[in-house]
């Protein structure tokens, strides 16, 4: 999994059946840093996320498991919020 | 598997199921001679690892639903599966 902000959601009408009902969210990939890592990428919100959270997401196959009852067409999928990271002390 | 540190521990009330009472840390890619390299990856702990540690992450989805014991393929792919105690590259030793 990857560390990612919000920084706003999409609509879109007109769309694979299987994405009906599912929100989606415009992710920038970050580090533990807030540093940018590669490009937006449009995820299925899981969780209900706010433009400007700090979230986890997993990519690739794991994005199409969230539902036990069926699989859905995604490639990333935002699977948690983050209250906070505690850094290291070593 | 991925050798990396853990550079911090992740707090998240908010989540999906599957990650309900677990550790989240976050894990920096670490190359055998300690450089730490650019990216992070969350990674749920199956072993006890802890801040400072070196680890081994395992990035795949079929590997974490066996670890985990999960009976079907679950939202989830990175799993610390070890706690490194000593790397041997080259001629070089570190602990």
């Amino acid at each position: 999994m990857k560390l990612g902000r919000i920084l706003g959601k999409v609509w879109a009408t007109a769309k694979d059946p299987k994405l009906n009902g599912l929100k989606l969210a415009i992710l920038q990939p970050v580090d533990e840093a807030d540093s940018p890592i590669g490009r937006e990428l449009i995820a299925v919100d899981t969780i209900g996320v706010r433009e400007g959270d700090l979230v986890y997401w997993v990519g690739g196959a794991e994005a199409t498991f969230p539902f036990a009852e069926r699989q859905i067409p995604s490639d990333v999928t935002i699977v948690g919020l983050v209250d906070r990271l505690d850094p290291s002390r070593k | 598997m991925m050798l990396g540190k853990v550079t911090a521990t992740l707090v998240s009330t908010v989540k999906h199921q599957t990650y309900a009472g677990r550790k989240i840390l976050v894990v920096r890619p670490m190359d055998p001679d300690g450089t730490l390299r650019p990216g992070s990856v969350v990674a749920v702990d199956t072993v006890g690892a802890g801040e400072g540690d070196v680890v081994l992450v395992a990035s795949e989805g079929r590997a974490a639903m066996e670890i985990l014991g999960y009976d079907r393929r679950v939202p989830l792919r990175s799993v610390i599966v070890g706690i490194v105690d000593s790397i041997q590259s080259g001629s070089k030793e570190q602990a």
